[in-house]
């Protein structure tokens, strides 16, 4: 176990002038669980693999409890990794292949055991140690890595590299909720990479959201969904992702399109220090319908109503732009035209994609 | 109701047709041959299991046979460990890998007379430049007289013709097995042979099987090179189960006998393919490609 | 295109992959295949393409027997999971092809096709590059203008979005209901996603080791499952099952331990004996949505927070619940929760797995585009 520091971390692959990954500094601690989440090619393969070895940084350091690793190859990091594709050895057993990373670094056969014992309790495994890995579905397959990548007691940290892309959506469920309880019972550090936004934010305690190369944003599940600090990452996360409306500050209002609304002075004053183009941002949860005449509201027409089983998603014409709302499971068409109103403490306002207030 | 169309059958007439001509009707003339002594154009006795008994009986094509079999055994002991641990050591990618693959590629596209020749004069005492340097060290080498020499030098020709081959298909397959087993393997702390052993044998046994058997049926029915080197000889030394099956067809003109031999030749080739085969599927399913 | 199957199955030596079943596609509009991996999906499309032959049963077009007519003679366009594309062609290329080899039309008009359809997919600005240059979303984007550029009267498209990003999925499922909404062509859908079938509406077939187990319009399949396991396959995530007795006198179900849920006005008619209850979820609350409420108490064992919600696992007893709140709520594993389930809000399905009772819905139409 080990806490992971980033120091001025960042890579250009050969023969290319851009950065893979824009240089970075942070600390991730000891028995925390992390996830890098981006759309593919944001730098977050990179990172991994750079985190693991497999990759040397063209600048910066790695340290693991404050002990350079940068150089040092995979196998001397003491990481433990579980990849897109289940990996498994054919040959062996389901118990060897457990037992494989344990074996190879000459723990006593009745520790072997016992661990092997007690991960596959953990992850379902135990009917089948004695079968033959090669015959199985890949979701026991994808199980018996996830069991290689967690059976080490001494690892740094344990990498986890889109581990659920083969699985079924329900048993997604299942595995998640084993990967969080392994993660309460055994206390390991996990680094997780996906492009999913529930798998990140789920497993996670603290998410890292990558674009472009940078991170954008590093913070709980609620920060990212309650005050994204990029545009990037409210459009990313939830879905649909937050509305971005661009607008202006008039006096003590806002305008968006033709119409006005009101903010606090103080908020005003805020934004009045800040210099481009002002975009306004809220996400579908935290818009209602308003009650005709209501303040602080503003008018749109509605374009249509789409019935999602448990929720209803209201889409609206504001000016130039479309804007969307979750509805609650029972709500009925508001008519033609409604009153939105948008809950103030969740607006949100950027500049140059950045959140300004 | 279930229709049938008979009118399917038309299309494999041409394949049924190919293969009657080209395996079928040869075969059954070896067969009618191995039952019957022909005296001449139109004098023919059945003569049954005689020629069988008499083929299974003969001392020489039991040399023949024996020699046969130590033959493939030592190719094949030698060229497929050579060939994985060739294609192991070729550069994976890049122009040295292209380079290394042409120049590995050569000997195969030689035709075996020519790898024959190659060899005669590669091996004089005099002009050649290995049986020279050979002599030249102090050991009395000479393929033409000595039987061990002979033999050492045809089994050494077939490993420089054949073992590129064999190291050809283990790269390919090699090269198939996704880079996260190997990035796995070196977390989960295994040594190289370890790799070798759980992941790189294990995902190569299905070109090994296909080399295994091409490489078993070839050497099995090696004629051209031996012939053409040695002659068969030192006196039988190198006289494999091809060559002693011309010489008695030909040679001597003993069809009937010729044809029992064909015959028990056919049947012990067949017969050690499928147990290779099924030894091979035994020892586990062939995984299937993962993504 | 009227697409109906009659009787159709597949068998595989000693396997039945397909068990004989008949359905007609809603014409013109998106039937969703839904089911678990290795439910049939792709075998049922490739029947409905005509790449395989059934084993029994018949395939009609507009009426017409298309059983047993190769692919080829048929009019259809279908979309696969991996990116199909033709590596040594341009993307215009790759578009043309199927107008190419049908060599109907002339080069003016096969120009002014592709075009159109790569400015419907946002491809516009891609269409002298290669597929190796472009990214999975762009790739698959191609291959769909591929398949869209025949207006074949029938598009199979087997899962995809599968292999995209999560966000990019998003983005071109919407892209894809706008764009079929619009179009005659009867589309089948085929995902293994409860959400996505429910994006996507229309109309839904629920398949299940290789069985036709419901089909209907979205909504009424997601509101009204025939089974327990079409309310499994059909729920994410999943729905909360529990073993339940109904006793007769006071018109409650006893859910084991000191559970006795009463009975909501739907389900009045169920008599005493054995069911399986069944609540989404999203209808377990933090707090009463009624008076009639029913508190349960139950202890934490994992609060996953995806942001808009909060996926609160539980246990009460032998009963584990799960529920879907909106909003973020940390709560400790071990700690205390009381819960709230709304009797009408429960599904009930018979000893043998045929749904007993559903929540009664107060409006029965699903979406419909408010008239502009």
């Amino acid at each position: 176990m080990a806490s992971i520091e980033l120091n001025g971390l960042g890579h250009r692959y050969p023969g290319s002038s851009d950065y893979a990954l824009q240089p970075q500094t942070m600390r991730w601690e000891d028995g925390g669980a992390y996830a890098l989440l981006g759309p593919s090619g944001c730098g977050k393969t990179t990172l991994l693999n750079i985190i693991s070895g497999l990759l040397i940084p063209s600048e910066g350091r790695v340290l693991f409890d404050g002990r350079d690793v940068t150089t040092l190859p995979t196998e001397q990091r003491n990481i433990a990794q579980v990849f897109q594709f289940p990996v498994i050895y054919d040959t062996m057993t389901v118990f060897d292949n457990l037992a494989f990373p344990l074996r190879n670094r000459k723990l006593p056969e009745s520790e072997v055991r016992s661990r092997v014992a007690e991960i596959a309790e953990i992850l379902d495994l135990s009917s089948e140690l004695k079968r033959r890995a090669s015959g199985l579905s890949a979701e026991d397959k994808q199980r018996i890595s996830l069991g290689r990548g967690l059976v080490r007691k001494d690892v740094a940290a344990v990498l986890f590299d889109e581990p659920l892309t083969v699985i079924d959506p329900h048993v997604k469920w299942l595995l998640r909720r084993q990967l969080k309880r392994i993660h309460h019972q055994l206390k390991l550090s996990l680094i997780y990479v996906t492009h999913d936004q529930i798998e990140a934010l789920t497993f996670a305690d603290q998410v890292v959201v990558m674009y472009q190369g940078q991170v954008v944003q590093m913070g709980t599940p609620q920060d990212l969904f309650e005050a994204p600090a990029h545009t990037f990452v409210g459009h990313f996360i939830g879905s649909p992702g937050m509305n971005l409306l661009p607008c202006e500050l008039n006096g003590d209002s806002i305008r968006v399109g033709e119409q006005s609304l009101a903010i606090p002075p103080a908020l005003a004053q805020q934004l009045a220090q800040v210099s481009g183009p002002l975009t306004l941002g809220v996400r579908p949860e935290f818009v209602r319908c308003a009650a005709e005449g209501e303040l602080a509201s503003l008018h749109a027409r509605v374009l249509r109503l789409e019935d999602l089983g448990t929720s209803k998603l209201l889409t609206v014409q504001l000016g130039a732009h479309q804007l969307k709302v979750k509805l609650g499971e029972h709500a009925e068409l508001p008519g033609e035209q409604v009153q939105l109103a948008l809950q103030p403490e969740r607006t949100m306002f950027y500049a140059a994609e950045r959140r300004v207030a | 109701m279930k229709t049938y169309n008979n009118k399917a059958w038309l299309l494999v007439l041409p394949v049924v047709l190919c293969v009657a001509f080209s395996a079928i009707v040869p075969l059954m003339t070896v067969v009618n041959y191995s039952v019957q002594d022909i005296l001449g154009p139109d004098q023919k006795v059945f003569v049954g299991t005689e020629w069988f008994k008499l083929v299974m009986r003969d001392p020489e094509l039991h040399e023949a046979l024996g020699r046969q079999i130590l033959f493939s055994a030592a190719v094949l002991a030698i060229e497929i460990p050579l060939g994985i641990l060739l294609a192991l050591a070729l550069p994976a990618q890049g122009w040295r890998s292209s380079l290394a693959l042409v120049l590995l590629a050569m000997p195969l596209l030689i035709p075996q007379n020519v790898v024959g020749t190659i060899w005669q004069i590669y091996g004089r005492g005099d002009i050649g430049l290995a049986g020279a340097a050979l002599n030249g060290l102090g050991l009395d080498y000479n393929y033409t007289g000595d039987s061990m020499d002979a033999w050492l030098t045809v089994l050494v020709m077939d490993i420089w013709h054949w073992t590129p081959l064999i190291a050809l298909l283990a790269f390919a397959g090699l090269r198939a097995i996704p880079e996260a087993y190997y990035q796995a393997a070196r977390i989960d702390g295994a040594s190289r042979l370890a790799v070798f052993r759980f992941i790189q044998l294990p995902k190569l046994r299905g070109v090994l099987l296909i080399g295994l058997l091409l490489r078993f049926m070839d050497s099995f029915m090696i004629y051209t090179e031996p012939f053409v080197l040695t002659g068969g000889g030192p006196g039988n030394a190198t006289t494999f189960l091809s060559q002693y099956l011309t010489q008695k067809a030909v040679g001597q003109f003993d069809l009937g006998p010729a044809a029992a031999f064909s015959l028990i030749y056919f049947l012990i080739i067949l017969l050690a393919c499928f147990v290779f085969y099924s030894l091979l599927q035994n020892a586990g399913p062939t995984e299937k490609a993962e993504h | 295109m009227q697409l109906q199957l009659d009787g159709i199955s597949k068998q595989v030596g000693a396997d039945t992959h397909i068990y004989p079943l008949s359905l007609s596609l809603v014409p013109g509009k998106i039937n969703v295949l839904l089911g678990q991996t290795r439910a049939g999906k792709t075998t049922l499309m490739r029947l409905m393409a005509g790449l395989d032959k059934p084993s029994s049963g018949r395939l009609l077009a507009d009426g017409v027997d298309v059983t047993g007519v190769s692919v080829r003679k048929r009019q259809l366009a279908m979309v696969y999971q991996q990116f199909v594309n033709y590596p040594s062609f341009t993307v215009f290329e790759n578009i043309a092809s199927p107008l190419r080899l049908a060599g109907q039309l002339g080069e003016a008009e096969i120009r002014s096709r592709v075009e159109a359809v790569a400015d419907k997919l946002h491809i516009a600005h891609l269409l002298q590059r290669l597929p190796g240059e472009l990214s999975g979303g762009q790739q698959q984007r191609t291959a769909m203008a591929r398949a869209l550029v025949k207006q074949a009267p029938l598009l199979l498209l087997d899962e995809p979005l599968v292999n995209l990003d999560y966000k990019l999925r998003e983005e071109l499922r919407a892209e894809l209901k706008e764009l079929f909404q619009h179009s005659q062509t009867t589309v089948v859908y085929a995902t293994t996603e409860p959400q996505e079938a429910l994006l996507l509406g229309g109309n839904t077939i629920v398949l299940d080791q290789g069985r036709l187990l419901q089909q209907g319009p979205t909504l009424e399949v997601f509101h009204h499952p025939a089974s327990m396991r079409v309310a499994e396959v059909f729920s994410d995530p999943p729905m909360n099952l529990f073993a339940a007795q109904v006793s007769g006198a006071q018109r409650a179900a006893e859910l084991g331990g000191d559970i006795a849920l009463p009975l909501g006005p739907h389900l009045q008619a169920l008599g005493s004996e054995r069911y399986t209850l069944g609540v989404r979820p999203s209808h377990v609350r933090l707090t009463p949505a009624s008076a009639h409420d029913y508190r349960l108490h139950c202890e934490v064992e994992l609060a996953e927070i995806s942001g808009s919600d909060t996926y609160l696992h539980t246990r009460h007893g032998e009963i584990s619940l799960v529920a879907q709140l909106p909003g973020v709520h940390e709560l400790a594993p071990g700690s205390a929760v009381a819960l709230y389930l709304n009797p009408s809000e429960v599904f009930a399905f018979g000893a043998d797995g045929r749904l007993a009772g559903s929540p009664q819905r107060r409006q029965a139409q699903g979406s419909a585009p408010w008239p502009a």
